[in-house]
């Protein structure tokens, strides 16, 4: 009687250690994906009872938190440098794909109406354009009638993987930019004035006549922003829409791309949204419990799923291209190993 | 009769102090209350040696001239915190500009003109004021002051005094709203109620005999308050405003929300700037351990405590000076 008691005791507490300790994994970093992130938990612990927690602190804080090793796994908009992820034994893979839009507030400038490119933002925001109906922004919109008003250019003032998307492309569509401010999570922006986060510019471009602003798209869907067309490497004017999304990850060089990190900034893509990114997870190639990063691989394998893939959609954010997956697949079981024992097979 | 114990009382009492039972306790707590002490000093002693020791790197590479360079590019590494001492200095000041008056009006009316019901609510709704968390006035600021600074007070401000030469230089640049006067007045809404608090505590210290013999000889209340309150009570009002000034250098989360944010220098009143704080709190989540610029992040903060700790000093140093005066 006693035994029984002890052993139902014993077999009912090693059940709750095994739930509680096997099946939570924890991740931290970029702030653009978070929202996915967070949706494909919710999904897949009601599918599977196993918990991610994802803390979205920005890219940065996710580089540092997995090179010290105190989360699963790291988040960054911005691929690490090849030696950094050697140094500290990381395999790069991306997890979805998504954009950056300029949004507008001129008098009588409906959604969608006015066509900027990559050379005329770059201008602006360096100070030399200054009105909206200067020359080179009037050519490129003959059958729009712009206003004699300053353009107030607004930035994101907190360091961001979107300001890093976004001041990429600047440099790769102006020689000017890139010589004179580059690309980074923040830069020192030659003019107009920052916002916190995209709510922070939304919110100033919405309050400021003549303010011109960037978002990620998911934001300016979801919060219906008046957005421009743009000027795409192939001298096509095209609107911020998925398929010009997806357009933009076809033409990407994924092949030739070590560590996953292929450039969608600007491709030459007919149809290609210029402002593209795919956005990278962080994992240990060499991780401390091989049981945590099987679950993290197996959280993601089901990300890339029919399922994953619906959820992704449905927030505005592109799933990869299935070849680059399979890629992403065949990485994980070459490359992430506890004592030269692989931790997933596919 | 005054409070001083007489010698034989004084004997007594610390007869009754030294009874055998505090013998071992005494001890005990006293060096709780040691430990407690020095838990404060040590606490700051190691918050400024990590400041220093974090960010002695950047001061090393850039050399003495990182405290005035105005180089803020994450780009090409090259950092320096002039731009946010002067933002710091310059948005703090006008804090205090556009706070002191308002704390003398309030701190007077609060002590001398207003009758008893109305006294009460006036001085719930100052301490309301300093209540209220940081990131509130942040908010308030970004989707309130910010647009109405832009629509109704710098269009017409920047026509107007614009084209003045020397005075003018203050008033350039497109109506953003968000820039350094709108930074300086949400800090002067947050350093009101502790200035005010302060005030009121030195105004209601002024002898009433003071007073009443001003306004016997036929003074008005204008003349009592400039000619009595004021002079008995001014240093303590100087510590207080420095005290005020000490608060509105570190204040982040509200500055960040309407300063702008631009490491750019600028004399105009309206252009977008930014202080100490809100360029930490803008670029630390992003900033990799070990790089240049978290070790430029924490010589900021460096530089921060060693800006309040003068100001600090010197208000401290003042409010001495008028005890021992």
């Amino acid at each position: 009687m006693k035994l029984t008691h002890l052993l139902s005791a014993a077999a009912l507490s090693f059940a709750f250690t095994g739930s509680a300790f096997a099946t939570d994994i924890n991740g931290a970093g970029a702030s653009f994906p978070a929202p996915v992130y967070q949706a494909w938990a919710a999904a897949y612990k009601e599918k599977t009872g196993s918990a991610m927690n994802y803390q979205s602190i920005g890219s940065g804080g996710g580089q540092n938190q997995i090179i010290n090793r105190t989360v699963d796994f790291g988040a960054s908009d911005a691929p690490m440098k090849d030696d950094k992820l050697e140094s500290n034994n990381l395999l790069q893979f991306p997890t979805v794909i998504g954009s950056v839009v300029p949004t507008v507030n001129i008098d009588g400038i409906a959604d969608g109406q006015l066509t900027l490119s990559g050379s005329i933002i770059a201008d602006i925001y360096q100070g030399k354009i200054t009105k909206w109906n200067d020359a080179k922004i009037v050519a490129l919109n003959k059958d729009v009638k712009l206003p004699d008003a300053a353009i107030v250019p607004i930035y994101r003032s907190d360091s961001s993987g979107t300001s890093f998307v976004f001041t990429s492309y600047l440099s790769s569509a102006s020689a000017d930019w890139s010589s004179n401010v580059g690309a980074a999570t923040s830069v020192q922006w030659p003019a107009g004035a920052g916002a916190k986060g995209n709510e922070g510019v939304a919110g100033m471009v919405k309050n400021t006549k003549g303010a011109i602003g960037y978002v990620e798209f998911v934001y300016a869907a979801a919060n219906k922003l008046p957005t421009t067309n743009l000027v795409n490497k192939a001298g096509k004017v095209v609107k911020p829409t998925i398929p010009a999304f997806m357009d933009a990850a076809a033409a990407a060089d994924w092949k030739g791309a070590k560590n996953f990190a292929a450039s969608m900034i600007d491709t030459a893509g007919e149809k290609a949204w210029p402002i593209t990114s795919a956005t990278y997870i962080l994992l240990p190639k060499n991780p401390a419990s091989a049981e945590q990063s099987a679950a993290v691989i197996k959280f993601f394998d089901w990300a890339y799923t029919a399922d994953g893939d619906a959820i992704a959609e449905k927030l505005h954010y592109i799933p990869l291209p299935d070849s680059v997956v399979g890629e992403i697949k065949k990485a994980w079981s070459s490359d992430v190993k506890v004592d030269g024992k692989a931790v997933w097979t596919n | 009769m005054d409070a001083t114990l007489s010698g034989t009382q004084a004997d007594a009492v610390l007869k009754t102090a030294h009874k055998p039972t505090g013998r071992i306790s005494d001890p005990i707590f006293v060096g709780i209350l040691w430990s407690c002490g020095i838990f404060v000093l040590l606490l700051l002693g190691l918050i400024i040696a990590m400041l220093f020791e974090g960010g002695f790197p950047a001061l090393r590479e850039f050399g003495i001239s990182f405290l005035w360079s105005t180089d803020w590019n994450p780009v090409t590494e090259k950092f320096g915190a002039g731009v946010m001492v002067f933002g710091t200095l310059f948005s703090a000041v006008i804090a205090v500009i556009v706070a002191l008056p308002l704390s003398f009006g309030i701190a007077f009316f609060l002590t001398e003109i207003a009758a008893g019901p109305l006294r009460r609510p006036i001085g719930v709704a100052i301490q309301l004021l300093a209540a209220i968390p940081s990131i509130i006035y942040g908010m308030w600021g970004f989707f309130v002051v910010v647009p109405l600074i832009a629509a109704y007070v710098q269009p017409p401000l920047i026509e107007w005094l614009g084209p003045i030469p020397l005075i003018g230089a203050l008033f350039q640049g497109p109506p953003l709203g968000a820039g350094m006067l709108t930074a300086g007045v949400i800090l002067a809404i947050m350093i009101l109620p502790f200035i005010t608090a302060m005030f009121v505590e030195v105004l209601e210290s002024v002898p009433p005999m003071l007073k009443e013999s001003a306004y016997g000889v036929g003074a008005t209340t204008y003349e009592v308050y400039r000619n009595v309150s004021v002079p008995y009570g001014r240093t303590a009002m100087v510590g207080a405003v420095m005290l005020g000034l000490g608060r509105a250098l570190g204040e982040t989360m509200a500055v960040t929300f309407v300063i702008g944010n631009a490491t750019r220098m600028s004399a105009s009143l309206f252009a977008p700037g930014s202080t100490i704080a809100s360029t930490i709190a803008n670029e630390f989540p992003e900033a990799s351990i070990g790089s240049l610029k978290l070790q430029s992040l924490m010589q900021l903060g460096f530089i921060l405590f060693v800006i309040s700790f003068i100001v600090l000093a010197l208000s401290r140093m003042l409010v001495r000076s008028k005890l021992k005066g």
